[in-house]
């Protein structure tokens, strides 16, 4: 489904992905590991879209679509999804207002009528439960006054509703206690399915006992450097980056 | 992201037709003869010329006010025109007489300009101003039955003379200030609204504002007066065909909130503000302002999405004891918009109480300034006031700016006021397309937020169509 080909991308003319690959098919939950600045989060900008993330070399195919073709709103109502490291408050827009237009942008795409009202807050209440967020949340403004794990359970909920072919999922367990990083994981588990591909970006193996990835990776000095199985994330844990780097 | 705002901005200003009609339009310039012949036009008694006249002899000692935070070139009155009047226009009033270029117009406009349905109940009266003359006024009669006077000025200084001697430039002097004094000496049309002692209007009363012709300048005069326990809810429209040239408004609108009267004043300001390049637009310079009497209410809600130019600070004198005064604003400017607005509330009585919101939304290289002053006199006991005042900025070209006076002559008065300036970031924008909403919808929600708390201050429908307007004025403010 998702196909990244040698890829280079720069930010403010400064190159940070140097040829990266990297190939996710349906079902599949990947896992990429790697120190601080070695480029995930610009990983997940790149394939995003976003605005002074410039691809230099190399192909990212979507379903046989060139990706980097696409508006990053077209990017995500074909069904790509990231889950933002530090998710952005917009006060004054309630969530609720926030996930309906979303929805509602990604059922236009598809060609199908806006949701009506009361189905519509059936389900996101329902989605709100399965992220462990009060009802209450969907009231407030988007991530306004939220602590770090509201927000990062937000963006799970932001995710539940737009049930996106692919989820990017940037250091979502970042300053989570335990409690909330097995709602962060049990939410992603329920998700899993055989259509439904993860890419998940962790700084720590912990996540990965709760959200199990098919595969590692590990990413450093914008490439992947080493591929694996589960098993490479606990060495990286023991043994740290430092012999992958020795190794380049 | 900037280059995108400004594409975004470049849209189109759907008012900005021209009607095709004849008019008897006066020559450009200002003087003596010109007054006596509006005063003839209109058909007023001598004491109104004698009125107009005493002010014209004040503006020509008076200098344009210069203080605001506006750049514009001086505007040469010799070459406006003072009147403008279409032809064939009924003497009664009535929509079926109406010329049917105008009847087409109000249709496009929007703006009912025939009365529906049985019931005052909820209903909206209007009365059309076209350039310099009321062409229709709705449900006039129907609301005479109710003892509710809604009638063009220049009939009210005939059919109302005591009224209109004793309210009019009480509350705004005619030497109040550069623009009164001129609109005093050469206002045309204008609405007068009477509601008797203890009567609640039924319906919305507005008055609906067209410029058409060119190099005129529109010079209306509102005046409402509620009387004792009486309470009546008002709105008011414009808009302008786009012109290269800038355009004159300069109206006055008085309020009079009798003792326990309500007014309920609602603006959406909609005039031509001109070109992406900054060029052509309405000068807006109005002059606003009510009296609150033992008791009384009077609330100003405003949204100002249009002209090149404001000028503009509805404001309260809140006279009697325990009276309340209001002041609900949003302005919002792109392009090469500025504005330059906000309110006075000067407390006189006991236990007075204001609150002043005011919403600035900034965009493209616009320049949008929030001034308010709140006075607490020497006689005003425990009066309190609220101010809150917010600015949200969209790009990184524009301006906003907050002058707050503050004057306190009483102890025990308490005046709070909270200031915000935020700005629509990359960061909520990319948020929102990551989300599939583009940035378009993304802005309009971000500013409709923003300015929720004075949309729920305006009558349903008008909140419908100034959440329209929002979008239109930001349209191409983001890419
Ligand atoms: N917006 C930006 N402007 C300049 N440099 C950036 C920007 N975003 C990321 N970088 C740089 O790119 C490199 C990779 O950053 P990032 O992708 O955030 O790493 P990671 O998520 O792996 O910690 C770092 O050197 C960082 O400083
Ligand atoms: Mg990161």
């Amino acid at each position: 489904m998702l196909s990244i080909h040698n890829l280079e991308a720069s930010v403010e003319d400064k190159p940070i992905l140097k040829g990266l690959s990297l190939s996710v098919k349906p079902g599949e939950v990947h896992a990429i590991m790697g120190p601080n600045g070695s480029g995930k989060s610009t990983l997940g900008h790149v394939l995003a879209g976003r605005e002074g993330y410039e691809v230099t070399g190399g192909s990212v195919d979507f379903f046989g679509t060139d990706l980097t073709e696409l508006e990053p709103e077209e990017r995500a109502r074909e069904g790509l999804f990231l889950a933002f490291q530090y998710p952005v408050e917009i006060p004054g827009v309630s969530n609720l207002e926030f996930l309906k237009a979303a929805v509602d942008a990604k059922r236009e795409h598809a060609g199908l009528e806006p949701l009506d009202s009361v189905s519509f807050i059936r389900t996101a209440r329902e989605s709100c439960q399965k992220v462990d967020l009060e009802q209450s949340f969907l009231k407030r403004g988007v991530n306004e006054g939220f602590s770090g794990g509201e927000k990062k359970r937000n963006e799970l909920l932001q995710m539940m509703m737009l049930e996106p072919k692919i989820a990017i999922l940037d250091e979502t367990d970042s300053g989570l206690d335990i409690d909330a990083l097995q709602v962060v994981a049990k939410g992603v588990n329920a998700m899993r399915n055989e259509e439904r591909g993860f890419v998940v970006v962790t700084h720590y193996q912990r996540l990965l006992n709760y959200i199990v990835p098919d595969y590692v990776h590990v990413l450093a000095g914008g490439r992947i450097v080493k591929s694996g199985g589960k098993e490479l994330a606990l060495q990286l844990e023991s043994e740290g980056y430092g012999w992958l780097e020795a190794d380049k | 992201m900037t280059e995108e705002i400004t594409e975004l901005l470049k849209t189109d200003y759907e008012a900005g037709f021209v009607t095709d009609v004849e008019s008897d339009t006066l020559p450009p310039g200002l003087n003596e003869h010109v007054i006596r012949q509006i005063s003839e036009k209109n058909g007023e008694p001598e004491w109104m010329f004698q009125w107009r006249m005493k002010a014209y002899e004040s503006w020509c000692k008076m200098k344009e006010p210069r203080w605001g935070h506006l750049a514009y070139p001086d505007v040469d009155f010799d070459q406006v025109s003072y009147y403008s009047k279409p032809k064939n226009v009924d003497d009664d009033h009535s929509s079926d007489g109406l010329d049917p270029e105008l009847q087409d117009t109000y249709e496009k406009l929007g703006i009912p300009i025939r009365e529906q349905g049985e019931s005052l109940e909820g209903g909206v009266a209007v009365d059309a101003i076209f350039d310099s003359a009321s062409v229709v006024t709705t449900y006039r009669k129907r609301l005479e039955e109710a003892g509710i006077i809604f009638m063009p000025m220049s009939e009210a200084m005939h059919q109302h003379a005591d009224l209109v001697k004793k309210y009019l430039g009480t509350v705004v002097h005619q030497n109040d200030n550069f623009y009164s004094a001129l609109n005093s000496a050469v206002f045309a049309a204008g609405t007068f609204v009477y509601i008797p002692k203890g009567v609640r209007c039924p319906m919305e009363l507005s008055t609906y504002f067209r410029i058409n012709e060119k190099n005129t300048g529109q010079f209306e005069r509102t005046l409402v007066i509620a009387d004792e326990g009486s309470y009546v809810s008002y709105l008011e429209g414009c808009t302008a065909p786009k012109r290269d040239e800038n355009q004159l408004h300069a109206a006055v609108v008085e309020l009079v909130a009798l003792d326990n009267a309500e007014i309920k004043y609602s603006t959406v300001q909609n005039w031509y503000p001109g070109d992406g390049d900054g060029k052509g637009g309405i000068y807006n310079f109005v002059t606003k302002r009510g009296i609150c009497h033992h008791n009384a209410k009077i609330s100003w809600t405003q949204v100002e999405t249009g002209s090149s130019v404001t000028w503009k600070y509805p404001s309260c004198i809140l006279k009697g004891d325990n009276s309340i005064g209001e002041f609900y604003s949003v302005a919002i400017t792109n392009k090469w918009q500025q504005a330059d607005t906000g309110t006075k509330m000067i407390h006189l009585g006991k236990n007075t109480k204001s609150t002043i919101i005011s919403k600035g939304i900034s965009a493209g290289d616009s320049q949008n300034a929030y001034r308010g002053l709140v006075r607490m006199g020497k006689m005003a006991e425990g009066a309190r006031n609220y101010t809150q005042c917010d600015s949200l900025l969209i790009g990184d070209q524009c301006g906003a700016h907050t002058f707050p006076y503050i004057e306190s002559r009483h102890p025990t008065a308490v005046v709070e006021h909270e200031a915000t300036t935020s700005k629509v970031s990359d960061d909520q924008l990319f948020l929102c397309q990551q989300r599939g909403v583009d940035v378009e919808k993304a802005v309009s929600m971000i500013v409709n937020g923003f300015c929720k708390e004075v949309f729920q201050e305006l009558p349903k429908e008008f909140a419908v169509e100034a959440c329209k307007l929002l979008e239109i004025t930001l349209e191409g403010s983001v890419g």
